[in-house]
Formats: C-alpha cells, structure tokens, sequence
C-alpha cells in the first residue's frame, strides 16, 4: 500500500497519453491543442519531480522549474500568434494555416 | 501511510480524469477549467512528494498566469468552437490505438526503472531525510551552480513578453495619438503669430 517512485511515473505516463491523444483528436481546433501541451509538460514535471524526490537529488526540481518557465512562454507566445492569426484570418482552424506561405 | 495512500489516489484520479476531460470538453471554457483542475491536483502530489516550494509555483504560474491567459484568448476569440470539433470521432479510433500502445510502453519503461533503475535502491522520499526546507535546498543549488541558466530563463521570459507585445500590438490608423516629441519641440516661434486686424474686417486663414 505504500506509494512509491513507480505510482508518479504512471500517472505521469497516462497524463503525457492524453496530452499526445488530444493533440490527435482535436488537430483543428489549436487552443485545446496548446493545452495538450501543457498537460504533457506537467506530465514530464511530475516525472522530474518524483526522480528529484526518490534520488535525493533537488536538481530534478530546478529542471522542473526551467520546464515550467519554457511552458509559460511558449504558452504566451502560442496565443500571441494565435490571436494575430485570427484577426488575419477571422478564424482559428490550423489547416488553413499553410495558406500564410510567404 | 494509509492515508497517504489515500491521498494520493485521490489526487492521481482527478489528475488524469480532468486531463481527460480537457481534451473531450465541447466548450474550450470548460476545457481551462479542467486544466486548472489537473495543475491544482498536479500540486497536490507534488506536495505529496515533498516539493512544495515546486507545487506553489506551479499553482501561482499556472492557475494564475497562464490559465487566465487561456481564458482570456478563448472568451475574446468570436470562434465557432463546434465546427473545429470535425474530424474527433475521426481521428479517435487511431489516436486511441497510439495512445495505449504508447501508455503500455511507458508503463513498463517506468516499472523498469523503478525497478533496477538508479531510483531502485532508493531509501524513500527526500522529505523525511533532509534537514533543511525544499524552498532552501532549492536556493542553494539554483542561485549557485545553476545561476547562469537561471538568467537565462530570465532572458527567455523577457523575449516571450516582448515577442507577445510585437505579435499583437495593432497601430490603428485614424486614431488621434500624443506626440511628445512634437509638443516639446514647440516653441513660440512656430505655436504662435501675431497678427493685426484692422477693425470691421476678420481675417482669413
């Protein structure tokens, strides 16, 4: 019953499916698709986390903290681009995205 | 340790029941309440683990920054979010067959490592064993070995902010603006003229 390193790298393996699964499922609709991905960095956070913890090691957790500063600007960065996009384009599908060529 | 046990199944479940539900919402606005969700139950376990100081980040950056951020975009975006909903019950039978192969895989990667791995012979959580807080250990190993990357994350949120400033700053034309280099740079010569009227006659400009 006790919990261990392997319980954390489960759940951090099912969260990093669902974000790959939402990225495949809603391949139109790019907001969900951004917080796909940030589901899958908090999925490799908790994996830093737990190795971190389990190790005795707090490098783990200063990684997590650069993870955790990347997703925050990526996070910024993808909705600035997505909001250009739709004042160009009056909409959001990402198909149409190859159409901005040049 | 019951107890525990019962925490942390608890915090797991919501975990990935609400990462679940992020990607399956219809409405884009329950889907960044769902993540808000996962990220909370996320620091839940973290403080589980021991790393507080990591889980009061993440509530602080993400529920309080980059949540609201999503928010934001997704309520001013005039979207028909049903329509970009075409092709979920296409790709799904696929994206489900990837995502179990790729979930059974990493299940066992991880029982290995657990297992024979550096982390097998492993005494228990950090937490019961050191002297000093998480937020301590943390400063002493970031503001030493690991200060120049921590200035580089600086720099890396600093062009995130001014690269999201170029990207949606919109000069619109027609819009009376303050020139104060214009209204500095005025002086008597050019802001003012003296002109005699003769009397009974206005003059023309």
């Amino acid at each position: 019953m006790t919990i261990g390193l392997i319980h954390y790298l489960v759940v951090a393996a099912i969260l990093f499916t669902i974000g790959v699964l939402g990225i495949f499922v809603n391949r139109k609709n790019v907001i969900v698709i951004l917080m796909s991905i940030e589901l899958i960095l908090l999925a490799v956070n908790i994996n830093l986390v737990s190795f971190s913890v389990y190790l005795h090691d707090v490098v783990g957790q200063i990684f997590a903290l650069f993870v955790l500063t990347v997703a925050a600007a990526e996070a910024a960065v993808g909705l600035a681009i997505l909001v250009t996009f739709f004042r160009w384009r009056g909409d959001i599908a990402v198909d149409d995205v190859s159409v901005m060529k040049g | 340790m019951f107890l525990q046990a019962i925490a942390f199944y608890l915090l797991a479940a919501t975990t990935v029941v609400s990462g679940l539900a992020v990607i399956t919402a219809r409405n884009p606005v329950h889907s960044v309440l769902f993540l808000i969700t996962a990220f909370f139950s996320a620091a839940g376990l973290f403080v589980l683990m021991g790393a507080e100081f990591l889980a009061m980040i993440l509530v602080v950056v993400y529920v309080g920054a980059v949540a609201v951020l999503f928010l934001f975009v997704v309520m001013m975006l005039d979207v028909d979010f049903t329509a970009l909903r075409q092709g979920f019950a296409r790709y799904l039978p696929i994206g489900a067959v990837v995502a179990g192969v790729l979930t059974v895989e990493m299940i066992f990667v991880a029982k290995s490592v657990a297992n024979s791995g550096a982390a097998a012979n492993s005494t228990g959580p950090a937490a019961n064993v050191a002297s000093v807080t998480n937020a301590e250990a943390i400063g002493r190993v970031l503001y030493t070995d690991y200060v120049y990357f921590f200035q580089t994350a600086g720099l890396v949120l600093l062009v995130a902010m001014i690269g999201a400033i170029v990207l949606t700053l919109k000069h619109r034309e027609g819009v009376k603006r303050q020139d104060v280099g214009r209204q500095t740079a005025r002086n008597t010569a050019s802001g003012m003229r003296i002109v005699s009227i003769k009397s009974g006659e206005g003059i023309d400009e």
